[in-house]
């Protein structure tokens, strides 16, 4: 196995990882914005929930089923009109991280939901009891204490991404998921795909690293 | 059970006002609260059914009955935490709200946010219209009625049960109640610090006068505690029906009552007997 041309593929791996950074760094921060809000929207509208509107959310829970339901391939294509709408265009690395993003709000928002379920109800209730109000109680007891779980939620939801990321090639994204599919698989070029792997293992591994350690470092019921 | 359990409460109350500390604002108004009727069914299993009672204002009531029996279930219906309830529960002269103001709850378990200090989580049960600087000076009478203003700055963590169960009594108070309603405040502590939270229950109510309904299973903290005891359970071993009022008594004698006390060893038994165990 010669790595010479891994040499030559240098400047492609750097736009690739680039590319990877554009895609994960845009669409991870707008999951966790927009999924946040949608996860506890999702708990507290339950039947068993803060304030039970049980039909407003069969009706939500259902659209998130919808889309999280979907091959991501098959969302890539059916929302192509609605990503030209937003970025303006249909291929290129902007174009993926409408679709991607599209794609994990609703996957986030699902952890975001088990994660404040997994939480006891002693303290909600101890709270209520107190009179204080729904917002108070999201903003003071539940965010707080599910931080370090839904910190952990952010670390699974990034490094799905980064995998998901791979079929961008599809609409030309881009990416070093892409790029081992493109110069690796297409082209023979095995240590092409190689070194783009580890690529990834190392990336997964560094974001995994982070997402453990911020947890841990958050959590004040160990650190107190 | 021959005195009057309101008898019992002034005298008592007379006798407290010669304490040191005069904390005015942790006074508060106390409420009468009036069961008519009450019942409670879980999907269709019926838990509690025909309970009547009216509280008096200042009354420290202990509900007693063996485990399970709806005991808890009746004081959540009086905190508001329960609506499933039938029949009327009043307090003071309007029926029970959601989550009602009026009263504060104590729970077994101290429930304290792990992540704020003592004295942040006693800040908590503030009533939210008070002004900054009253909310403050509160807290501290609070902290220093319960014996925690040296620890007020520690985490949840960092202190032993009892004290966390004062944290949660005071954080309980910080409202003022009209009527405090404590749900085995004391069962998961250990039998020394146990008795010291009754008597720290004791100088609480000396100071504050509110009405209080506390559910135990513990017939000696009842008799301790109690002016009125009200036992709850089924008619023989037919708890099917679920529970109701099996006997409403009143404690003789004036707080603090000597535990050692034998006058006492008659209703004691009663009670035993009542629950369905032998005091022998």
């Amino acid at each position: 196995m010669s790595f010479d041309v891994v040499l030559e593929r240098l400047p492609e791996i750097n736009q690739a990882m680039l590319e990877t950074f554009a895609m994960i760094g845009v669409a991870i921060p707008l999951a966790v914005l927009l999924g946040t809000p949608l996860g506890i929207w999702l708990w507290s509208h339950a039947p068993a929930g803060l304030k039970p509107t049980p039909k407003s959310h069969a009706v939500v829970s259902a659209l998130v089923n919808m889309v999280r339901s979907f091959p991501f391939l098959i969302l890539l294509i059916a929302i192509i009109p609605f990503t030209r709408l937003i970025v303006g265009t249909s291929v290129g690395t902007a174009a993926v991280i409408v679709p991607l993003t599209i794609n994990a709000i609703p996957y986030f928002a699902r952890l975001v939901e088990q994660n404040i379920t997994q939480l006891g109800t002693g303290a909600v209730e101890a709270s209520r009891a107190m009179g204080a109000t729904r917002g108070q109680i999201i903003r003071n007891v539940l965010l707080v204490d599910a931080k370090p779980a839904i910190i952990g939620s952010i670390t699974i939801t990034t490094v799905s991404f980064i995998s998901y990321s791979a079929m961008s090639g599809l609409v030309g994204g881009g990416g070093i998921g892409d790029l081992a599919i493109r110069y690796g698989y297409y082209r023979y070029e095995t240590e092409t795909m190689v070194v783009a792997c580890v690529l990834m293992v190392i990336l997964v591994t560094v974001v995994q690293y982070g997402g453990t350690r911020a947890a841990r470092w958050t959590d004040k019921r160990v650190s107190a | 059970m021959t005195s009057a359990p309101a008898v019992d409460r002034r005298q008592y109350a007379a006798a407290s006002t010669q304490s040191v500390v005069p904390p005015e604002s942790v006074a508060a108004e106390s409420l009468s609260v009036t069961f008519n009727d009450v019942g409670r069914a879980f999907d269709g299993r019926t838990v509690l059914r025909n309970v009547s009672l009216t509280v008096t204002p200042g009354e420290v009531v202990a509900i007693l009955g063996s485990s399970g029996c709806g005991k808890s279930t009746l004081l959540r219906a009086v905190g508001g935490l329960d609506e499933g309830f039938t029949g009327d529960i009043v307090i003071g002269d309007s029926p029970v709200t959601r989550y009602d103001e009026r009263t504060a709850v104590g729970f077994q378990e101290p429930r304290l946010l792990p992540w704020r200090s003592i004295r942040k989580n006693v800040e908590l049960g503030l009533p939210r219209d008070l002004s900054k600087s009253e909310g403050q000076s509160r807290v501290d009478e609070l902290l220093e009625l319960v014996g925690l203003a040296e620890r007020a700055h520690l985490r949840p963590r960092e202190i032993s049960g009892g004290m966390a169960q004062r944290a949660s009594l005071a954080r309980a108070l910080a409202r003022q109640p009209g009527v405090l309603l404590l749900d085995e405040p004391f069962g998961a502590l250990d039998a020394l610090t146990r008795l010291k939270m009754q008597d720290l229950l004791l100088d609480v109510h000396a100071k504050t006068g509110t009405t209080v309904l506390l559910v135990t299973h513990d017939v000696n903290e009842a008799l301790q505690l109690a002016d009125r005891i009200l036992l709850l359970g089924g008619r023989g071993t037919a708890t099917a029906e679920g529970a109701t009022v099996k006997s409403l008594v009143s404690v003789p004698g004036i707080r603090p009552r000597d535990r050692a006390a034998t006058d006492l060893a008659q209703l004691r038994s009663e009670l035993y007997a009542g629950l369905g165990v032998s005091s022998r």
